[in-house]
């Protein structure tokens, strides 16, 4: 009964995963931008709400209404300003931006609240939980962790499918060019789809932080495990995130529940073991020659 | 390449007055030998003269020079931009630390684990040639921190905490600390050499070829793949001497050190301010930080947040690094690349 | 004469060292086809697309009055320029109507809508759902110019419309063009198709290497002339 449980949990785990690749994904796919300082902006997040929360609530629930907005926002000026910038020079140089970045926000982090670990408190509800059978336990929080990813997925879907900026965002990632000249102000859309990459990142940021204990440098963790999240479920492909994250989380849950020190370790392994079989991931877009 | 040289000079001696001819050197090159040599000859006879915390310090400033160049040489040459060298200097350090426990002398251990690095590289290269661009980056990242979690399996090695280097306790302090630092030296050097030679050579020439358009390259007949690998094993090879010394300057073997990804962004900034695609770059650079820790130590992680700033506007503003800004008239102290004269303007 | 609807002076465009225009200077007026010819690397393209907005130029464009040099691509959409590019360049991850429809996000206030260019494209409506890489090329430049039309231009520009296209299929094209004029759309084509380009043009210019060589109406010059100017043969070269 134990490998069921630990089964659940993996899926719950990697409905985090899927959440925190999701603004991965809409950079990469949209931009072309590999955001090495996804995993620290998550990080962020929850600091953003552990330094604001007191003045608001104690509850972290709360933070989910003021902080992605805030995160919208910033990720459209990033976007406009210095990220815009970098790509007219070249994907490496995103690259190496985006990696400086994430070593100057985990120091500034460390100078600015410590290299201890913290938590966000959602009161009660982090212990509430419901049983299905005996040794199976289903807490309240993972459950919503997993449904608020589900539907935040399903909802950017629809935006990029049904919307006219949705189209736009599709149209850019096809052709800059030929976007620009049928009346799409690029700039302005590119903009858009940072602020939304920035939005789903924060939330993974929060329910990370409401899920474990969070330390200035957990972004790295977080960043492996999302693009590899990425890259097994195939590129271009938000259900393939989610299928990736998935498989990461049931990895991690069944390596623990094999020894409790191999978790991480099996999860890594899997992803490595699927990159040399199949490269082009599980369910691609496109697939790669 | 002298033989090559020397046809093109009785090709332009039989030929019109008017005809080029092909330079490896450059005028500053020559100028700069001189001072080299002076240069190399005080660092050697550093020990003599400072005390033990200032060798220790350019100890840590030569493996720092080590990574910058060789992560140069993979990311400003070959393309490859690695955000998992860490593998192999753990490798490399881990690698000093059985052989120490197991009777072998650790500086004679030095060569051989750097060399076992390159070994491992090799397949594990495969592996990771799957990916391009950001997700090989990633990829590399992951293999680190595989080999990480693997080693810390392992207790005999010390476990997740860590554990000291045997063999080296019957040395005098002082006499250790300036073995270690002409060991550091030797290595420096060593990999300066080796990447000299590398970028002079013809697998240079490809891969200023690659580097420019790989695709182009691969029309002309550049074997790619061939090329990458090489650098790749190279760089590991380079790492992972930077990892031996790592293990007997500290002593001391911890994953969290020298596993750790922080590696990769200090030999990233190194050649980031520096400057990429140079090999006179990497050495800037790790001068330039080496300043900023020594005169920002005592500010906690400060030095960090302005050089990775620094990192950052450069990437962006200022691609070619501070050798670039220096570099507006062709200034090269390190003869790689090639000057035709007498040929008429315009026409190249 | 009034303002022609179109008039650029001394176009200047660079690409690195390379001069891909030299002070080229243009007219079109409103309700004429103009043409634009010459050899491959001439320069065509890179007027188009300046023209467009994708290029910065030394020089000035005035369009029905305004000053549009400074102006960002997607501004001149809203100012009445619409582009069919080189290539068809239709977006992969969008079916033909969104295609289409993306065409609307700038668009000026008209009589062109996704069902007028059903209207004008018959075949289009039956699979406005499929993925625009299962069509044809043909059926894709047709797509392509649906999508300009929808923003209402007053100008289009059509950059090589017959490239990779069987004749018979670049003359359905071609068909199209006169009822567009009709509506009070004015066009500029580049060809590299010569006969093609005068058959409809009421002016055409011809560029080598960057510069003009030749323009006027069609009737002025013999096909000795054109050729001339498209390959720059000089009178000493013919003889």
């Amino acid at each position: 009964m134990n490998w069921i449980n630990a089964i659940i949990q993996g899926l719950m785990l990697g409905g985090l995963f899927a959440l925190f690749a999701c603004g991965l994904s809409l950079l990469f796919g949209v931009l072309g931008i590999i955001n090495l300082a996804h995993g620290d902006l998550a990080v962020l997040g929850a600091y953003v709400a552990v330094a604001l929360l007191p003045s608001v609530h104690s509850n972290a629930l709360w933070a989910l209404l003021f902080v992605p907005p805030m995160f919208a926002i910033f990720g459209y000026g990033a976007q406009r300003t210095l990220l815009q910038r970098s790509m007219q020079s070249g994907p490496l140089t995103t690259l190496l931006v985006t990696f400086g970045l994430s070593v100057v926000l985990q120091n500034a982090l460390q100078e600015g609240f410590s290299a201890d670990s913290h938590s966000l408190s959602v009161g009660s509800l982090v212990t509430k939980a419901f049983h299905p059978a005996s040794s199976i336990s289903i807490s309240y929080l993972r459950l919503g962790i997993l449904v608020a990813a589900v539907i935040i997925l399903v909802t950017v879907q629809l935006f990029l499918a049904g919307t006219s900026t949705g189209r736009q965002i599709r149209a850019l990632s096809d052709d800059v060019e030929a976007a620009s000249i049928v009346g799409i102000n690029t700039r302005h859309v590119a903009g858009v789809a940072a602020a939304i990459a920035f939005a789903t990142v924060a939330v993974a940021g929060l329910a990370d932080g409401m899920y474990a204990q969070f330390a200035p440098t957990s972004g790295s963790q977080l960043l492996l495990f999302g693009f590899e999240a990425v890259i097994i479920g195939g590129l271009g492909s938000l259900w393939g995130t989610l299928l990736g994250g998935c498989v990461l989380g049931l990895a991690q849950t069944i390596g623990a529940q094999a020894d409790p020190t191999i978790g991480v370790l099996v999860a890594h392994l899997v992803f490595l073991a699927i990159l040399a079989v199949r490269p082009s991931g599980l369910m691609p877009a496109t697939v790669e020659a | 390449m002298a033989e090559q040289v020397e046809l093109d000079k009785r090709a332009a001696a039989t030929a019109p007055a008017r005809g080029p001819r092909i330079l490896r050197s450059t005028r500053a090159s020559r100028w700069a030998i001189g001072p080299g040599v002076v240069a190399l000859a005080v660092l050697g006879y550093l020990p003599y003269l400072v005390d033990p915390n200032s060798t220790t310090t350019l100890v840590n400033f030569f493996i720092l020079l080590v990574l910058g160049m060789t992560w140069n040489l993979l990311a400003g040459y070959a393309g490859l931009v690695s955000v998992g060298q860490q593998a192999y200097i753990g490798i490399g350090a881990y690698a000093t630390l059985w052989f120490a426990q197991h009777g072998v002398e650790p500086f004679v251990a030095v060569p051989i684990a750097a060399v076992f690095c390159a070994v491992v590289a090799f397949p594990l290269s495969w592996l990771v040639f799957r990916l391009r661009g950001g997700y090989f980056a990633i990829g590399t990242w992951v293999v680190a921190e595989v080999l990480a979690l693997l080693t810390i399996r392992d207790s005999s090695l010390g476990g997740g905490t860590g554990t000291n280097v045997p063999g080296l306790d019957g040395f005098d302090p002082v006499v250790l600390g300036a073995i270690t630092y002409w060991a550091a030296l030797a290595v420096a050097v060593l990999t300066l050499a080796g990447c000299y030679i590398v970028l002079r050579s013809r697998v240079g020439l490809a891969l200023t070829a690659v580097r420019d358009d790989e695709t182009a390259a691969r029309a002309v007949g550049v074997l790619v793949p061939r090329a990458k690998r090489i650098v790749y094993l190279v760089a590991a090879l380079g790492a992972g001497a930077a990892g031996t010394l790592l293990a007997i300057s500290q002593l001391n073997v911890q994953p969290n050190n020298v596993y750790g990804v922080q590696w990769s962004a200090y030999m990233i900034f190194v050649v980031l301010i520096g400057g990429i695609g140079t090999l006179e770059g990497p050495i800037i650079g790790t001068i330039v930080f080496f300043v900023l820790q020594q005169t920002l130590s005592d500010q906690g992680a400060w030095y960090l947040i302005i050089l990775g700033s620094v990192a950052v506007v450069m990437a962006v503003w200022a691609r070619r690094g501070l050798w670039g800004l220096l570099d507006r008239w062709g200034l090269r102290l390190f003869p790689v690349g090639y000057r035709v004269l007498g040929a008429r303007s315009g026409r190249l | 004469m009034s303002e022609p609807l179109l008039d650029a002076q001394d176009l200047t465009v660079r690409h690195g060292q390379l001069v891909a225009l030299h002070e080229v200077s243009l007219q079109v007026s409103a309700g004429e086809v103009f043409a634009v010819v010459g050899a491959n690397g001439a320069g065509k393209s890179t007027l188009l697309r300046t023209l467009a907005g994708l290029h910065p130029t030394h020089g000035r464009i005035r369009f029905a009055g305004e000053d549009i040099t400074r102006e960002s691509a997607h501004a001149r959409v809203r100012h009445g320029i619409a582009m069919v590019p080189e290539g068809r360049r239709l977006f992969r991850s969008l079916t033909l109507e969104e295609n289409i429809r993306i065409g609307q996000v700038n668009a000026r206030a008209g009589s062109w809508d996704v069902a007028a260019c059903y209207d004008l494209f018959g075949w289009m409506h039956a699979r406005r759902h499929e993925r625009v890489s299962h069509l044809s090329g043909g059926e894709q430049q047709q797509v392509a110019i649906a999508r300009a039309l929808v923003a209402n231009p007053r100008l289009l520009l059509l950059d090589e419309v017959s490239l990779g296209l069987a004749p018979v299929i670049v003359q359905q094209i071609y068909r199209v063009l006169p009822t567009l004029l009709e509506q009070g759309i004015s066009m500029l084509l580049v060809e590299q198709d010569v006969s093609q380009a005068l058959r409809v043009a009421n002016r055409f210019q011809c560029l080598l290497e960057g510069r003009t060589t030749l323009q006027g109406t069609p009737e002025q010059y013999t096909v000795h002339d054109v050729e001339a100017a498209y390959f720059g043969f000089t009178a000493e070269d013919a003889s």
